[in-house]
């Protein structure tokens, strides 16, 4: 116990000194590398050390390099409030993660109670109406596609009856409440509400159900393996209705598991390695080259988040973490001049940002971009 | 009518695949009061072996399913029984229970960790091409797995009913004292009820994959519902775990569209518990008189 | 060696006073996790180690309690108002959900309580009025006492610490009364007990609610812990670590739920450095442990101690007792 006591009174000393020697500056990085989450966590962070290590190539932050430290949060809410505290007690310049939203809206109350500025992939619409000055999104929020995809199906399909299925969590829930809103503002009736468990696998009786409702068109907000398994048995039930989601539905991973069954589906996403624009496509490929396999939205959402660490911190001129959140608010970084962020985006008071977004239609197992939206 | 009908079709489907996992689940509880937590993950390995060996070592589909089974019946049957079930017969059910819950998340988590823990497209052994039936769409997959699945249990009651090996397997899981005093090798029964397990874990795998997709977490799911199946249908019975098998899968489709989707996990939940209170040997089961 | 252990609980007393000085919050908070599991985990051990009924529920009544006393809270009364409001009503779902349930057979309890549970878990997640549902309820402020907040780490783990210490206090009690008596006849042998005259039903029934009650409150103190709640806190799989953290620490021994609680809440802190492995090990571990030593942890203790300890013969032919 003495000796965990002088070793942290050492690194407090240390930490102090260090800000005025050229030492590193620590960047801690909240993810889910493992449990559930695995998938998008893993990849999360994957995008984050690949812009850490382009950085620290350049000439580091203020002449300092980043060391990234990686915590696990296990996917599991109350853990990841723990690495949080765990990490802040380590000393951390600013917070990156978490990406799930089930675990970001627990554990950035901790970050907000110790004034600690954190950059999340979450897009749950939860997270920037609770008032927390200190949370800034690198994706922006399932309301902000809503209005998007749901102008498609009124105006693009002439639809007028909407079945939607969901997961029944905190993440499908915030799409759902989200879409319901918007659709419902345009003249659109839910003709049919399906909610659905997570990591359900028996689709027959919701496919029933949507079947028989009399909709014309099926918006779907799930987790990847329930969406392919939706769209499978959607597929077997011979329902041809035009099928839409935003950013999972799809994505590349819910193509692969769906083995066709995929086909025809559209959505809207906010970031995609297929997107018309070079930055993202020279992003995807050095990504590939440096781990194998693709980059997926969740890489690129952390690579730009890092960047944007960057590039507010030379804004501001030293690392002060109270600066950098009043710094953020009403901030707008163009990618012309900021070329890591990889497309013009701006954040708002709340912590929330805008980018232009795209219309993706699934068409040979692979993502078409049919229209690029502008932001909102 | 076409909805009814297509909930119905699909259900029994299903319910077929649950009576598989079941029906182990009660050969393992009369043969060992052996209560297999870990029978979810039972089901959830066979697929990941044959996906292995299809992936890694280049193995064609069928010798991987054949594959898959045979090392099954080994390890989740015999291997099984002699590490963790035998050494802890005699210390009582509970430590059994805590050490099949232990096994379940061991092998959830390898999988996880060495495999991946993203889903994985599987294989089917029977065409997903879809006839249609007075409007509901069953496929040739739907019709195999039920197929096989009766014809599995059917199978193994006559192996149970009409072999000797089968009559001694019941003598040891009614009366284990007399049945040795009789002659039989009860040690022997007991390694056949395992390896009888795992076979039907891997059949239950290799047929519900194809729809599951393979995934870490599928024991979850599958797990429960054999239980529930089990204790449902009557667990001293092989036709109980059948009908409890069919009836919830039936049930769990019905109550979703029918009761409510947001509650349906509680509709097996209430049967259960109903049963357990007013009829505790279950649908099919004979009432077991209690030894003072 | 009785010396020793009449002076054990002021010694551990003193250790856990002293532990969390000097240490960073992260260190302290999950000192709190492990005392009010430690509570929760002396509530089954209750149920399953001194009654011998397997239940499956402890989960759930944790998180009764806790959206209790985070209803309360959030509706601005004190924790001291909500907190035992939550343990009287965990202790009567208790008895409400025992009184029917311990009619059957022991093993069909686990099945029961099992689909409680869950049952539970959907109703804290549907009923969004009042549960808030998937998004849970947050903003949980900690309490002040007598003008002392409790919203740095280290007074709050002092207040879990006052909590605990009752709670184990009670538990020692209970155990020490003629009830305790009743209750490890009742384990050992449930039919010898019944003609002895020992109301089996109703001991079993109250040692359910007291367990389950135990659980509540252990919910109180997590609401202000973590100040988010959601359902999926709640859900089996955390009833199923709890029945862990119980057999692997001892059931049925005083401080058999303490290190049960300790194993698997702290050995993952220690055992993090592999990464994805951890549980797999840990898992393994359990199953080795339940080989060898049922009776959990300090069953292992005990057996080693014995060892040591100079052993008495027995004449192989009493083995059985007297025969009649």
């Amino acid at each position: 116990m003495i000796k965990k006591f002088t070793t942290t009174v050492s690194a407090v000393a240390l930490a102090t000194v260090a800000g005025m020697a050229t030492a590193d500056v620590r960047i801690a990085d909240v993810a889910e590398l493992s449990g559930a989450g695995a998938a998008a966590g893993a990849v999360w962070h994957d995008g984050i050390v690949m812009a850490f290590e382009e950085i620290n190539a350049s000439g580091g932050i203020l002449g300092e390099k980043v060391d990234l430290v990686a915590y696990d949060s296990q996917t599991d809410p109350q853990n990841s409030r723990a690495m949080v505290q765990k990490a802040i007690d380590e000393g951390t310049y600013v917070l990156m993660g978490t990406v799930y939203s089930s675990s970001t809206v627990v554990n950035m109350l901790v970050a907000q109670q110790n004034g600690m500025p954190q950059l999340t992939g979450s897009e749950s619409p939860t997270i920037t109406a609770k008032g927390n000055p200190y949370i800034f999104r690198t994706a922006f929020g399932a309301q902000k596609g809503m209005p998007k995809i749901g102008s498609y199906l009124k105006d693009g399909l002439g639809a007028k009856n909407i079945a939607v299925i969901w997961a029944n969590t905190e993440f499908g829930k915030g799409g759902h409440d989200a879409f319901v809103k918007i659709a419902e503002g345009m003249g659109m009736n839910i003709i049919a509400d399906v909610p659905t468990e997570q990591a359900q696998v028996d689709f027959a009786a919701d496919v029933a159900k949507i079947k028989s409702s009399g909709a014309d068109a099926i918006f779907a907000y799930m987790t990847e393996e329930e969406s392919a398994r939706f769209l499978i048995e959607a597929k077997k039930q011979g329902v041809d209705l035009p099928i839409a989601g935003d950013t999972v539905l799809i994505s590349q991973k819910v193509i692969d598991l769906a083995g066709g069954a995929a086909e025809g589906a559209f959505g809207h996403v906010g970031l995609t390695a297929e997107a018309p624009i070079p930055a993202i496509q020279e992003m995807a490929k050095n990504f590939q080259a440096k781990f194998g396999y693709g980059a997926d939205h969740n890489a690129i959402k952390g690579y730009l988040g890092a960047y944007t660490v960057k590039y507010v911190t030379e804004k501001i001129g030293s690392f002060d973490a109270e600066k950098f959140a009043e710094t953020m608010h009403g901030l707008c970084l163009d990618a012309a001049s900021h070329p890591g962020v990889l497309m013009d985006v701006c954040w708002d008071d709340t912590g929330e940002m805008s980018r232009a977004s795209f219309l993706v239609e699934v068409k040979d197992n692979k993502q078409q971009i049919t229209k690029t939206l502008p932001a909102n | 009518m076409t909805e009814l009908l297509q909930i119905l079709i699909s259900g029994l489907s299903a319910g077929a695949i649950y009576a598989l996992a079941a029906v182990g689940f009660t050969l393992l509880w009369q043969a060992s009061q052996t209560i297999n937590f870990a029978q979810g993950e039972f089901v959830m390995i066979p697929a990941f072996i044959a996906l292995a060996l299809i992936t890694k070592l280049g193995f064609p589909v069928w010798l991987a399913f054949i594959a898959a089974i045979l090392l099954s019946i080994v390890f989740l049957g015999a291997v099984f029984k002699r590490l963790v079930v035998e050494p802890m017969i005699s210390h009582g059910t509970l430590p059994l229970v805590i050490a099949t819950i232990a096994l379940g998340l061991l092998l959830k988590e390898a999988v996880k960790e060495f495999y991946s823990p993203l889903g994985q497209p599987f294989p089917g052994l029977f065409s997903h091409d879809t006839i249609s039936v007075f409007g509901a769409a069953v496929s040739f997959a739907d019709i195999a797995n039920f197929v096989v699945a009766m014809g599995v249990i059917a199978g193994l009651q006559w192996f149970l009913n009409k072999t000797r090996t089968g009559r001694c397997m019941q003598a040891t899981a009614q009366n284990p004292d007399v049945a040795q005093i009789l002659g039989v090798d009860i040690k022997r029964m007991v390694l056949y009820t395992f390896l009888i397990n795992g076979a039907l874990a891997a059949i239950a795998s290799i047929l519900i994959t194809p729809v599951y997709l393979a995934k870490f977490s599928n024991g979850e799911v599958l797990g429960l519902v054999a239980f529930i199946a089990a204790i449902v249908g009557g667990f001293n019975q092989i036709k109980g775990a059948l009908v409890g098998g069919l009836l919830i899968g039936v049930i769990d489709n019905l109550s979703a569209v029918y009761i409510s989707a947001e509650y349906r996990q509680a509709v097996p939940m209430i049967l259960l518990i109903l049963i357990i209170m007013v009829r505790p040997q279950g649908i099919m089961g004979e009432s077991e008189g209690r030894a003072v | 060696m009785k010396h020793f252990a009449k002076f054990f609980p002021l010694i551990a007393l003193a250790a856990l006073v002293f532990a969390p000085l000097g240490q960073g919050n992260y260190i302290i908070y999950v000192l709190c996790s492990w005392l009010l599991f430690s509570v929760a985990a002396m509530g089954l051990n209750l149920t399953l180690g001194y009654a011998g009924q397997v239940s499956l529920a402890q989960a759930s009544f944790m998180g009764i309690g806790a959206y209790i006393t985070a209803l309360f809270q959030l509706a601005g009364y004190h924790w001291i108002v909500g907190a035992p409001i939550a343990i009287l009503s965990t202790f009567m779902i208790g008895l409400l959900l025992g009184y029917p349930a311990l009619r059957v057979q022991h093993h069909f309890l686990a099945f029961v309580t099992l689909a409680f549970n869950t049952l539970v878990f959907l109703v804290l997640r549907n009923e969004e009025w009042l549960t808030g549902g998937s998004f849970g309820l947050v903003g949980m402020e900690r309490p002040s006492f007598f003008g002392v907040s409790t919203m740095k780490q280290l007074p709050f783990y002092y207040f879990s610490l006052v909590v605990f210490v009752i709670a184990a206090a009670k538990f020692a009690w209970i155990i020490n009364s003629p009830w305790g008596r009743a209750f490890k006849a009742l384990r050992e042998n449930p039919i010898r007990a019944q003609s002895l005259g020992v109301d089996t039903k109703r001991i079993t029934l109250l040692a359910f609610a007291i367990g389950s009650a135990y659980g509540g409150a252990a919910g109180a103190l997590m609401s202000p812990l973590v100040q988010f709640i959601e359902p999926g806190s709640f859900g089996l799989i955390h009833s199923l670590k709890l029945l862990l953290m119980v057999v692997v620490g001892g059931a049925g021994y005083f401080y058999g739920p303490m290190l049960g609680a300790a194993v698997v809440i702290l050995l993952p802190e220690f055992l993090r450095f592999t990464e994805g492995y951890y549980l797999m090990i840990y898992a393994a571990l359990v199953i080795v442990l339940m080989v060898y030593s049922p009776s959990g942890l300090i069953g292992l203790g005990s057996k080693i101690a014995a060892r040591f300890r100079p052993q008495k013969q027995t004449r192989k032919d009493m083995n059985q007792g007297a025969q009649l």
